[in-house]
């Protein structure tokens, strides 16, 4: 028999070694994105399509006046425009989380979760992997609205960039924490009716809350309270090279408690087990 | 064929006995430990029982037939045993590495087969290698240099950068054990790795196996409900309806159901349960 040196290596792993997994990761997800082009594509229709015609539509409509991080008054559409980023990134989130089911019951989440990297580690480089799709997704989306008069100041598409990370992460982790408790690929349709929709609407991505105070007190207190008009917000300010210091307090938390979810529900001990075997195998 | 004197004797052992001693010398260590020590595991899902005590051990450099049908618990052990499941009951261990406890060591140690297809279609046979490697913390240089050495081994070198979507089904399986192979593990599980596969991909897969018993020192964990894929000189395992129905070597099983062969002595072994649920 061939004798083997494996158990003498060291225990843990290197810095190197977790590198290596985190670029790995990143670099399939990139792969991935790359091979469905169709994804890319509807990534960026469906934002051009609300800035586009439902922004010109509106634009009569909805007055807005100046309100921070602006110091003029604004067009419609510049107004809508962080939020149709962040919507860029809800429903990357919630992709990347649509896939991990996909890859739940095709089985390449079984490659994943049997590294021997600690499973935290893994599911945190699966999102920042997301994320950086999301941010290819979002810089694209600003050059198009360049050319429709959406120039926020030059130094803003840098100052935007942590935030993009910050709440990629934040909707990346409450896409994963959802889907560990879907079982199969038909309920996801439910999770976009009751999370992607509501979230969208009861924020500050189409209309500034105060406005939406003077309709309904009741659904301000709603849309305060959603980490999505949080993100929206950490956005607009930081595409202006400013810090709205609440949205990046709420998002960091909201990034935290997310994380933790999801990297718990993905635990064997505690959640991926109690759902049975995919597919009915035993 | 591996040598099987381990196995023989750890598998005479009570599970209570399994508990791998430590050895001064760590290398006398690795041969001395078993490669996978399953100890009085038991799993349910909600009411319904899939494993209930099972006990027993895969050596280095054996091969392990565990032989259940469809529903006997084979893929909830391979789960429990990946740590995709938590246990629930009992113990399971890879070169003396607690699978609760030591998940890294453990996982380490272990390449995995599993039944579902886990290969990426839309990468290349390459990118889905140099992917497994990363998740094992293997650099691109060495990832490249081992799967281009892996994929020659089983004749597949030359397809290094076709998608995987464009190769037969027993070409993918071929894919799939070189990828568990690659960050060299001591263990290797597969589970029910011919299923869909034509006689001759069959044939192939599983000699490649047996040739990594006996070349490299490998112990082998081979879930099948194949009756012609084991062989007398291989460890056995009987699962049915989550239950262990015997466990030794394939000849002494079959001499102690009083069977034939492997077929007439599950048939008995299983008949036997449903009558009245004696084990051998």
């Amino acid at each position: 028999m061939t004798t083997t040196t494996m158990n003498d290596r060291p225990r843990g792993f290197t810095f190197g070694e977790y590198i290596t997994c985190l670029t790995g990761i990143v670099w399939r997800e990139g792969l991935r994105f790359l091979h469905q082009r169709e994804r890319f594509i509807s990534a960026l229709v469906r934002p051009l399509v609300w800035l586009f015609i439902f922004a010109a539509g509106f634009r009569q409509v909805l007055g807005i006046s100046i309100i921070p991080p602006y110091e003029t008054y604004i067009l419609y559409e510049v107004y809508i425009a962080p939020g149709l980023m962040a919507m860029i990134q809800l429903f990357n989130g919630m992709q990347s989380s649509l896939s991990m089911v996909y890859d739940r019951e095709m089985g390449n989440m079984r490659t994943l979760l049997v590294s021997p990297i600690p499973r935290w580690y893994l599911l945190f480089s699966k999102l920042l992997a997301g994320t950086a799709v999301s941010l290819l997704q979002v810089y694209a989306f600003l050059l198009i609205a360049w050319f429709w008069d959406i120039e926020p100041p030059p130094i803003g598409y840098l100052t935007v960039l942590p935030a993009l990370v910050l709440s990629g992460l934040m909707l990346g982790a409450l896409g994963m924490l959802i889907s560990s408790g879907i079982k199969q690929l038909e309920n996801f349709a439910g999770v976009m009716n009751f999370v992607i929709f509501p979230m969208f609407f009861a924020s500050s991505a189409l209309y500034p809350l105060w406005r939406v105070q003077e309709g309904s007190p009741m659904l301000y207190y709603v849309c305060q309270a959603n980490p999505f008009t949080h993100a929206v917000e950490l956005i607009r300010f930081a595409l202006y090279g400013k810090i709205n210091w609440i949205s990046l307090g709420v998002v960091a938390g909201c990034t935290a408690v997310f994380m933790i979810g999801a990297i718990l529900a993905y635990d064997p001990s505690r959640g991926f087990s109690r759902r049975g075997p995919a597919g009915g195998e035993t | 064929m591996g040598h099987h004197d381990v196995a023989a004797m750890t598998m005479a052992d009570s599970p209570g006995g399994m508990q791998p001693q430590l050895a001064a010398n760590p290398r006398q260590m690795l041969a001395d430990i078993p490669a996978l020590s399953i100890v009085s595991v038991s799993h349910s899902y909600g009411p319904r029982r899939a494993l209930a005590g099972i006990s027993f051990t895969v050596a280095p450099a054996s091969f392990t037939a565990l032989l259940g049908l469809n529903g006997a618990g084979k893929s909830t052990l391979f789960s429990l045993v990946t740590r995709l499941f938590g246990i629930q009951t009992g113990q399971i261990s890879i070169f003396g590495h607690d699978i609760g406890r030591e998940p890294s060591e453990a996982l380490r140690l272990m390449g995995v087969v599993f039944q579902p297809r886990t290969l990426d279609l839309d990468l290349s046979v390459k990118q889905n290698l140099l992917y497994h490697a990363a998740l094992h913390g293997i650099g691109r240089g060495e990832a490249s240099r081992r799967s281009l050495e892996l994929l020659s081994r089983i004749g597949l070198a030359d397809r290094a950068g076709s998608k995987v979507r464009d190769l037969s089904g027993g070409q993918m399986r071929r894919v799939e054990i070189a990828r568990a192979l690659l960050h060299r593990p001591r263990l290797l599980l597969l589970d029910e790795p011919t299923v869909g596969l034509d006689v001759k991909a069959r044939a192939d897969i599983l000699g490649h196996v047996r040739q990594l018993v006996a070349e490299q020192g490998i112990g082998v964990l081979w879930a099948t409900h194949l009756f012609d894929e084991i062989v007398a000189s291989d460890d056995l395992v009987v699962l049915h309806q989550g239950k262990m129905l015997a466990r030794g070597r394939v000849s002494d099983v079959v001499a102690t159901a009083g069977g034939q062969d492997v077929h007439s002595a599950f048939m008995r072994l299983t008949q036997a349960t449903g009558l009245g649920g004696s084990e051998p």
